[in-house]
């Protein structure tokens, strides 16, 4: 199946309750699936046909309100139109859980892959991850409301699917059982929500807050965070144990440990970047990758304990910030404590294959040499 | 459809506590104290970027008694459908859901939204108070501001009409459409029973003109007899309207025939936002409420 | 996790009779127990006590004169406070 209707099935197996949304592409498969699911009654959810992406999170955020678990799903503009809510969801620590099919933004028009839009909410307090595959979008789906709704966190989380290369790529999909599912992931009882609307035990969310309170709401969000890792690494540990699958945490680690060279990428090209390591290392070139499985929160330390060992470091940014540079690798600078060289590739969804990633590897040992790491790349700029 | 609460029928609790952010005489206050007085607190309460976002007063307390979730400014019926959604899942049919927004979270930004829940016909009430301008901010004009209003964004007075999101809500069809006067407060109260007791599932909607002691300008005490005046001169028609058909109510009953009217000159000098305009003014805007009404007259006797 | 709610109190906005430029007085004589007061009062200040007169609660009366105006039988007149005076 599509990495698009993994994340349906992954939805409808973690029972979710509420789904609101509205289509665009090359998200709409996902919606289409759970609105299938819940019409023929596979799904006890309700499912709300909103008129606009702000809508959906407005609707999702009311019904975690109410106790309910809420799913929706998204790309690009709906992401960006839906953002003041986005915002309102991490900021009020209501547990929605969302897809974002990464896709570039307009103008010009462009329906392709590229990473800007998730990256552009990374501020909103929600937890992000990205998916490499359909099978790990399907277990994503399912992880996503067990960490969104842990006790320890309660922040909702996002998670992106390349556009085409995983929303619409089929592949074999292993689903688990609905008992196993089960009890990984209990239903969501009110008493954990930050947020719940009790006529028994009425209170105001939202209402005015002072110079003297807010910045304690803020550090409590703050402090969540500093439980995500773990949070994250407890739902990672139990889902491998009800699915038997080896599963990714924070980041994967690949052929790292002897490597002069690390690629530091994320999401479905990174796949093609294991294999330009394994190419390089055929080659006699000791080539390594860290894909971020995680970008919120940020998992510097694991980074930066991954790479210790290598010459240089190369940062794959598939997004760029106007004036910064792209995003990830500005985010990782000073702190993994290497010499960091900055690619931004494949924009505009433009093709990323395993000779590119052997070539931004070669060129990144090139730098590391010369000892001038300073110039950002725009890989496979024309002319 | 006819039956008309009286004082007795209101609860004595109080479900908005002493003691808010509201500005004195603030007919919007009034309206929801008397709002939950009708609904009970088995009522969940949406409410966007507004006066009574503000009048909440601040956080960690509330004045009020049943729960709310403020939501942004665009989001208010949306919210509404998530709750209604959740709640029915929940099996918590006895909790209703109130949407109560602004007439800029109404008429304006927040249309959209309500247009998409109306079209859906999510089961909730839904009230549009309008104080005719984005008073929150300080009299910025909104889609509900009326022509020739002062407010700070048409300081010559506004060009364009009144925007009648009542109409609107018609045309989608739901169960239940209603204007309602702060002033009219058992009016008011006895529409939000019809809707809440109306055995259709659906989207009840009620616009409810509530006159703005500063945005307007005029004194805090005169709320009443300013919003009174906008029924009486009928620039503000009472009126239901379901199964199809309209039906005046209260004081806009007897108002018919023009004769009956107070000339609408009484209603526009009491108010500061009018206090620039020339005779040749209030007769145009006089010209326009006898219009209206000759125009909605022929909407009444009509149900299917 | 640690709710965030607000819990409904008296005076979210502090003691709100601190506002209040004018002091409604109420002659219990000529009250006719219409309730227009408690019905109109948008702050809910004004008490119905079961079978008596109503009664004004100064803390968070903030003087805006409404029940003063709609009192049938004239019942409530609006005092400005004296200079200095406290008007609790």
């Amino acid at each position: 199946m599509t990495g698009n209707h993994a994340v349906a099935y992954g939805v409808r197996d973690a029972s979710a309750e509420v789904v609101a949304a509205y289509p665009i592409t090359p998200q709409t498969q996902i919606v289409e699936k759970l609105a299938e699911f819940v019409e023929k009654g596979e799904m006890r959810g309700r499912y709300i046909r909103v008129e606009s992406e702000h809508s959906a999170m407005a609707a999702c955020i009311a019904a975690e309100a109410c106790g309910a678990r809420s799913f929706t799903a998204t790309s690009s503009h709906g992401l960006l139109y839906m953002s003041e809510m986005i915002f309102w969801a991490g900021l009020g620590s209501f547990p929605v859980t969302m897809a974002v099919v990464t896709r570039t933004l307009a103008p010009p028009w462009s329906i392709w892959n590229e990473h800007t839009d998730i990256l552009s909410q990374r501020d909103a307090g929600w937890v992000i991850m990205m998916c490499e595959s359909a099978q790990e979008a399907y277990d994503t789906a399912i992880q996503a409301f067990r960490i969104a709704e842990d006790e320890r966190l309660v922040q909702p989380v996002m998670y992106g699917l390349d556009a085409f290369s995983v929303s619409h790529t089929a592949e074999e999909v292993d689903l688990l059982e609905k008992k196993d599912v089960e009890g990984y992931l209990p239903p969501l009882e009110p008493s954990r929500l930050r947020v719940y609307m009790d006529p028994e035990n009425p209170g105001t969310f939202g209402n005015l807050v002072g110079p003297d309170r807010m910045m304690e709401i803020r550090h409590s969000i703050k402090e969540a965070f500093d439980r995500a890792r773990v949070v994250i690494k407890d739902a990672v540990r139990d889902y491998e144990k009800i699915s038997g699958r080896r599963q990714v945490g924070l980041i994967e680690e690949y052929r790292c440990s002897d490597a002069e060279v690390v690629m530091i990428t994320t999401g479905a090209s990174s796949g093609d970047a294991k294999d330009a390591a394994d190419y390089l290392r055929d080659e006699g070139v000791r080539a390594g990758l860290v894909r971020l499985r995680v970008i919120r929160p940020l998992p510097r330390e694991e980074i930066s304990d991954a790479v210790k060992g290598a010459k240089v470091v190369a940062v794959v940014d598939r997004d760029y910030s106007f004036g910064y540079g792209g995003i990830l690798a500005g985010e990782l600078e000073g702190y993994i404590g290497k010499k960091m060289c900055r690619f931004v590739a494949g924009l505009g969804g433009r093709d990323l294959t395993p000779e590119d990633f052997k070539g931004i590897a070669m060129k990144a040992l090139e730098m590391g040499e010369k000892g001038d790491v300073s110039k950002e790349i725009w890989w496979g700029l024309k002319g | 459809m006819s039956s008309v609460l009286t004082i007795k029928d209101l609860t004595e609790e109080e479900f908005t506590l002493p003691g808010n952010a509201a500005c004195p005489g603030c007919a919007a206050a009034l309206s929801l104290r008397i709002a939950l007085k009708v609904l009970g607190p088995k009522t969940i309460m949406i409410v966007p970027a507004s006066c009574i976002s503000v009048i909440q007063g601040y956080y960690p307390k509330t004045p009020c008694r049943v729960p709310v979730l403020n939501v942004a400014f665009a989001s208010t019926a949306a919210a509404g459908s998530g709750a209604v959604a959740a709640l029915e899942l929940k099996g918590k049919s006895g909790v209703k859901v109130l949407c109560w927004a602004g007439d800029g979270g109404t008429a304006d930004i927040g249309l959209q939204a309500l247009s998409g829940a109306a079209e859906r016909n999510e089961n909730m009430i839904y009230v549009c108070y309008d104080n005719e301008a984005y008073m929150n901010t300080g009299t910025q004009r909104s889609g509900a501001t009326p022509r020739a209003a002062f407010t700070t964004t048409t300081v010559t007075g506004k060009l364009e009409r009144k925007k009648s999101v009542p109409e609107i809500m018609i045309a989608h069809r739901i169960p239940y459409v209603a204007t309602a006067c702060a002033a009219f407060p058992l009016d008011f109260a006895s529409k939000l029973k019809r809707a809440e007791s109306m055995p259709v599932r659906g989207l009840k909607y009620i616009h409810l003109l509530s006159p703005c002691p500063p945005g307007w300008r005029f004194p805090a005490e005169k709320t009443v007899e300013v919003g009174k005046l906008a029924v009486m001169t009928g620039m503000w028609i009472l009126y239901e309207w379901y199964d199809g058909g309209y039906n005046l109510t209260g004081p806009s009953k007897a108002l018919l025939e023009k004769s009956r009217r107070r000339p609408l000159k009484d209603y526009l000098s009491i108010q500061g936002r009018f206090g620039h305009l020339k005779e040749e003014d209030l007769e145009s805007l006089q010209r326009d409420v006898d219009e209206h009404w000759e125009e909605f007259s022929k909407k009444l006797g009509i149900r299917a | 996790m640690k709710s965030i709610l607000s819990k409904p109190s008296e005076g979210a906005s502090g003691l709100t009779g601190m506002w209040r430029i004018k002091r409604p007085i109420m002659d219990t004589d000529k009250c006719n127990m219409c309730m227009l007061c408690w019905l109109y009062c948008p702050e809910g200040t004004i008490t119905k006590r079961a079978g008596g007169k109503p009664r004004i609660v100064y803390e968070y009366c903030k003087g805006c004169g409404i029940c003063a105006e709609v009192c049938p039988s004239k019942a409530i007149i609006m005092l400005r406070r004296e200079k200095g005076a406290v008007d609790r």
